[in-house]
């Protein structure tokens, strides 16, 4: 960020999920906040997953739909006692349709600090190949 | 009188715009103090960043969702009943030949006050920041713990 002063951070809500389904378990479903850019070889998603644990993440990409789906752990003991509770926690869940075709054998995913970095690299396309036509 | 009656004002409610101003600020109080009451509202202060305080006999666990903070970008400090945490969340610049399709993520500075509900020992406050969420154990201090008394 180029500013001098860096502005400050704002609570948001968590985004609960509305489905026209009903989950078949209980719990909250969220909307992780995610940024998405592309340069000329991948497409590069990162995902705020706070509390998701690399066995408790799951990403799923088929007919170019991009699943990600994450479990929050819930570290409270059963002993204790609610006092103010801001935000809740649950899963995460949320799917994207890609237009791009990307190269499924070199998908990386790293988790840290409860970021996720999905880097999806497109299919090197075709380079153009000149073909000389020799005269018979 | 006279004046009231030359400026056509009916004299026999003339009272009527104050009373109805203070039934209106009564309703307001009532309001309020229902608001307050409700401890959970009150303290959702809209500050960054939303927590979730618990408690056990011993301790107080006070949690708070930062993904993508390091520790070295967080401040906490314990006085008296309060704890502070402020910090900045940055996200790092990418190559410049990117195309942003979403960004969402924000970046910026926060600092949130809170205060706890009882006396705390504020030399036995330790913090962990695991996957994105700040844990904050404040033990209670002696007096403020409960105290199991045996009846003879």
């Amino acid at each position: 960020m180029t500013e001098a002063e860096a502005k400050e951070l704002k609570v948001r809500e968590k985004q609960e999920l509305s489905t026209d389904t009903e989950q078949t378990r209980p719990g909250a479903i969220y909307t992780p906040d995610v940024d998405i850019f592309e340069s000329e070889t991948d497409i590069t998603l990162l995902a705020d997953m706070p509390g998701v644990t690399t066995e408790k993440m799951a990403i799923d990409l088929r007919d170019d739909v991009l699943t990600l789906t994450g479990e929050a752990e819930t570290d409270g003991e059963a002993s204790e006692e609610p006092i103010v509770m801001e935000y809740g926690v649950g899963k995460y869940y949320r799917q994207f349709t890609l237009s791009e075709v990307v190269d499924q054998e070199k998908i990386t995913a790293e988790l840290k600090d409860g970021v996720l970095r999905l880097v999806l690299p497109k299919v090197e396309k075709a380079t153009p190949r000149k073909i000389t036509v020799s005269a018979g | 009188m006279i004046y009231r009656r030359m400026f056509g004002l009916p004299t026999w409610n003339a009272r009527s715009p104050f009373s109805e101003l203070e039934r209106m600020r009564q309703q307001m109080d009532n309001f309020l103090s229902r608001v307050s009451d409700s401890g959970m509202t009150s303290l959702h202060a809209g500050v960054f960043p939303s927590i979730n305080l618990t408690e056990d006999k011993d301790h107080y666990y006070l949690r708070a969702e930062l993904p993508g903070i390091s520790a070295d970008d967080l401040d906490i400090q314990a006085t008296g009943n309060n704890l502070s945490i402020s910090g900045e969340r940055k996200i790092e610049a990418e190559k410049d030949n990117v195309r942003y399709h979403r960004k969402e993520r924000e970046e910026g500075k926060f600092s949130r006050a809170i205060s706890l509900p009882g006396d705390i020992d504020s030399d036995g406050v330790s913090a962990a920041l695991t996957n994105g969420i700040l844990k904050v154990s404040v033990p209670k201090a002696e007096k403020a713990k409960p105290k199991q008394i045996s009846i003879n």
